[in-house]
């Protein structure tokens, strides 16, 4: 769900197929392509009693006190008959006041107590971010989460980094997109292998989805996976997919106040390709005024500018794109575990 | 930034701890929520109060703590307070700001019985 825009979720589809139920955070991923006709694991998800089978769980730790809990309603007594069964009917008569942790009451005593939660709101989000990083680290895979508003042209640049890299670079592409499988295989006519994930009625991919699409891609070790999120300056910003970096697109045709007006996006993103800058000519777009106002929201923020069109940018973020994967698989082999390698074995140990 | 969601959010993380810590009422819930974080508060009230209805967290109390945006300008190498992402520091006007606190969303903690 989007903390952003409030848009559902329940709509998502990954090439097509209904996204899987949700896999709680430390629950074991399966990355290995499926076998063809092999059954899902995860039953699908979409279960509309989900929200009040908490009653009946809840209930089955404070049998005694089930007349006085909040949700002995019309609508939850059912569950619970059925829970119970007939002993145990008995309970609804019962009102126990020792029913707080203690198991004890002293009279006029409050049963309430302090619980100590210290959680992110955006916590299980960022739990699947988390895990997918993880991954990415141990097979030394450099993953670019790759944001913008619509029409900036992501996919083209997309697809002329595909032809650049041409065979030299193992990569693999996912696609967020609302609808349509288009993007998808524009990617696949350019060369790569490319997921489509439909988020429905969502507004940005999420580390779940990702995490997702990712045991079905069977990524290679040692490549480059970059995520084409949902045209969306707004709330792709607010969910770590577990990336390396996140990458903002910002095309000449847009306004050079745009960082300022959608600062979070600019804010949360390590590089920003000015595109489109052969339309410079004709358009009146300060470039320049443009970059400051970026670097006013995060003066870190590196900058290319770029046009896939003319070619010009292309080498300086093949470059970048060139000199992360070096380091994501240098990254792979923790330094202890270098320094008890055969030196001749690992060319990595020669070279540093 | 839009707060039913936010509070669909809490309202789940408040269910998941009252089915560990086996809880049935929620009386209070604080929650620390930055300057900088874009949520509108009165907003949020509103919205829990509709989401937290048949739940646990029915009437709940909620106190909202809310954290100043700091940052950190590189120019002057001291902290500065940050009312919002491009705004300039205070004292010398530089950009150069590092945001270091206030964009925080958590909840820290719960009064239940």
């Amino acid at each position: 769900m989007c903390m952003t825009c409030g848009c559902g979720k329940g709509q998502t589809l990954i090439d097509g197929r209904v996204l899987a139920r949700q896999r709680k955070p430390g629950e074991k991923m399966r990355y290995q392509a499926r076998q063809k006709g092999a059954t899902l694991s995860h039953s699908p998800h979409p279960n509309p009693d989900e929200t009040s089978s908490h009653s009946t769980r809840l209930s089955k730790g404070n049998s005694q006190v089930a007349g006085n809990l909040p949700y002995a309603g019309e609508g939850h007594m059912g569950s619970q008959r059925e829970f119970y069964g007939k002993d145990h009917l008995h309970s609804y008569e019962t009102i126990d006041f020792g029913d707080g942790p203690a198991g004890t009451h002293a009279p006029g005593m409050s049963q309430s107590r302090m619980v100590k939660i210290e959680r992110d709101i955006l916590s299980k989000n960022n739990d699947y971010a988390a895990e997918n990083r993880k991954y990415f680290s141990g097979h030394g895979i450099f993953a670019l989460n790759l944001v913008s508003s619509p029409g900036s042209g992501k996919t083209t640049l997309l697809v002329n980094t595909i032809s650049a890299l041409n065979g030299k670079q193992p990569l693999a592409v996912i696609e967020g997109d609302q609808q349509t499988d288009n993007d998808a295989a524009r990617i696949r006519a350019a060369g790569a292998p490319a997921l489509q994930i439909n988020t429905g009625k969502g507004c940005h991919l999420d580390a779940h989805m990702v995490g997702q699409a990712m045991q079905r891609l069977n990524l290679e070790d040692d490549s480059l996976l970059l995520i084409e999120n949902v045209g969306n300056l707004v709330c792709p910003a607010g969910f770590d997919l577990g990336e390396a970096h996140k990458v903002v697109i910002f095309s000449v045709t847009e306004g050079e106040d745009k960082p300022l007006k959608y600062p979070d996006m600019f804010r949360a993103s390590d590089m920003m390709l000015l595109s489109k800058i052969d339309l410079l000519p004709h358009l009146d777009f300060d470039a320049d005024l443009a970059v400051a106002n970026a670097r006013r929201v995060n003066p870190d923020i590196q900058v290319i500018r770029m046009s896939a069109t003319s070619g010009e940018g292309m080498m300086e973020w093949l470059e970048w794109i060139a000199s992360g994967c070096h380091k994501a698989v240098a990254d792979k082999y923790p330094v202890g575990e270098l320094r008890g390698r055969e030196p001749e074995s690992n060319p990595l140990l020669q070279t540093g | 930034m839009h707060e039913m969601s936010i509070a669909e959010s809490v309202l789940q993380i408040i269910e998941d701890s009252a089915r560990t810590e086996g809880y049935t009422k929620v009386n209070a819930i604080w929650l620390e929520i930055g300057q900088l974080a874009g949520v509108e508060m009165e907003s949020l009230r509103f919205c829990f109060d509709a989401v937290s209805r048949d739940s646990v967290a029915e009437n709940a109390r909620l106190e909202i703590i809310e954290t100043a945006g700091q940052g950190w300008c590189l120019e002057c190498a001291r902290n500065v307070a940050v009312a919002a992402r491009y705004e300039p520091c205070p004292n010398c006007g530089s950009f150069q700001i590092e945001v270091t606190g206030g964009e925080e969303m958590r909840v820290k903690e719960l009064e239940v019985e």
